[in-house]
């Protein structure tokens, strides 16, 4: 491992001070599953880490009685995978988690870390971003909110500036009639990174589809929505036909590149089957109410 | 680069230690503490030969700084019998499943944690469990069917 020094805040007033003095210098860790690999094989070369797992407010998972999700960032994965009202409310995202790594990774790894080092394959990124999710961003400055679909770049991009933190991420109820579903391809089960990730979170009143949302993870430099597939949807009876057509156009949304992973027609098939099993399961999760009420 | 003073228990044992500030939790327990059971495999994250329970929940200790697990919990394979063998151990022993050997505090750290959290495991719940444990000499099949039997010794011991 490189060297460097270590700063051990325990609020989040000492987190942004050292950020404030050192944030170019810095990165921050919390799981440190994707950061500790680049440690070590010199990928990321910073004088100062800063450790975020002794500011215990970052770790808080408030859950909505109908009033959504507030997510902190040093959540771990293990604990979205496990919450019962995680799985029942919200189960894309609860399957987006208990994808990541292995136990041992999951009960390290965070959901800030997972959107914040914003690896284009990052596996809660889709369902969050379904699920209109925002980030709560707080610097010296103050706090601001950036919906999750502005806040990643580029290929381990974000909007973070280097004196800023994720402070949470807020998730709104998708109400009573909603439902999602996260699935992606691997060659194989666990310890993999996806090939293609499509999350869908579908809300329906009076028999139609009122709400549509459709992301995915792989596909383009950062996780991204299907707009198009999306409208298509929105206003409509959400029949065998409607979820077809929208799957074909959720591949206008791919900008896929070819990789060892998978050709960029590989990907975009991916992308149309995947859409359409996600929005098959996420119906069959609306009509039984499986959203927030 | 100035140490930092670890204060944590490891195997029930409150230590006191100095660490380097980028020193990872297999190296300090390794190399500063005597601990080898734990061993690094791939030193990232992808083959839990590293794997120790922290605050009793599994964990890369590869992945982990030393001083993120202060005021916390560890512990190793060698904590995991007392006195007698662990029913893990026992099982494994007797079924004959090391094979090369260097997977297995890992593999029996991340068993212990399945059966923590489920007294009678099914099939499918040990596989996920051990999941984050490559054994190259590929010993599996015989390392769920131990896993099983453990669970049933200890429970028959509760029953008892």
């Amino acid at each position: 491992m490189r060297r460097f020094e270590l700063a051990l805040p325990r609020s989040i007033d000492d987190c942004l001070k050292i950020l404030s003095e050192r944030g170019s210098d810095a990165k921050v860790v919390a799981g440190g599953t994707d950061l500790l690999p680049q440690l070590k094989n010199g990928l990321l070369k910073p004088p100062w880490v800063i450790d975020l797992s002794g500011v215990a407010a970052l770790r808080t998972l408030h859950n909505g009685n109908g009033h959504g999700l507030r997510i902190g960032p040093a959540v771990t994965a293990r604990a979205l995978e496990l919450d019962a009202d995680v799985r029942h409310h919200y189960p894309a995202l609860a399957e987006s988690a208990a994808l990541v790594g292995s136990v041992q990774i999951r009960t390290l790894a965070t959901v800030g870390g997972n959107l914040c080092n914003a690896s284009p394959s990052a596996d809660m990124a889709p369902p969050l971003l379904a699920l209109d999710a925002e980030a709560v961003i707080v610097g010296p400055r103050g706090q601001r909110r950036v919906p999750l679909a502005s806040f990643f770049v580029g290929v381990r991009e974000t909007v973070l500036a280097d004196d800023e933190l994720l402070l949470e991420i807020a998730v709104p109820s998708p109400g009573p009639r909603s439902g999602g579903n996260y699935l992606r391809h691997t060659p194989r089960r666990e310890l993999d990174i996806a090939v293609v990730g499509v999350a869908s979170q579908l809300t329906l009143a009076d028999g139609v589809c009122a709400q549509a949302r459709i992301a995915l993870a792989a596909v383009a430099p950062t996780p991204v929505r299907a707009t198009a597939a999306e409208d298509a949807l929105t206003g409509h009876a959400v029949t065998p036909a409607a979820i077809e057509r929208a799957a074909d156009l959720a591949v206008e949304a791919a900008r896929p590149i070819s990789d060892h992973r998978g050709s960029a027609d590989f990907r975009r098939h991916l992308v149309r089957v995947l859409a359409r099993r996600t929005l098959t399961t996420a119906l069959a999760r609306a009509r039984n109410g499986r959203g927030e009420d | 680069m100035a140490k930092h003073i670890l204060r944590c228990t490891v195997n029930d044992e409150p230590i006191e230690v100095l660490v380097q500030p980028y020193v990872t939790l297999l190296d300090a327990l390794r190399e500063d503490l005597g601990l080898t059971g734990p061993k690094e495999g791939c030193g990232t994250g992808d083959c839990g030969a590293c794997t120790v329970h922290l605050d009793g929940e599994p964990v890369a200790s590869c992945l982990v700084l030393a001083m993120q697990a202060r005021e916390r919990s560890v512990r190793t394979i060698e904590g995991l019998a007392k006195g007698t063998l662990h029913p893990l151990q026992d099982a494994f022993v007797r079924g004959g499943i090391p094979q090369c050997g260097f997977c297995i505090p890992g593999v029996l750290m991340a068993a212990a944690a399945v059966l923590g959290r489920h007294a009678r495991p099914t099939e499918e719940q040990i596989r996920y469990g051990i999941a984050g444990n490559l054994c190259r000499c590929t010993g599996y099949t015989k390392m769920v069917a131990a896993i099983t039997e453990a669970a049933a010794s200890m429970q028959e011991e509760t029953l008892r």
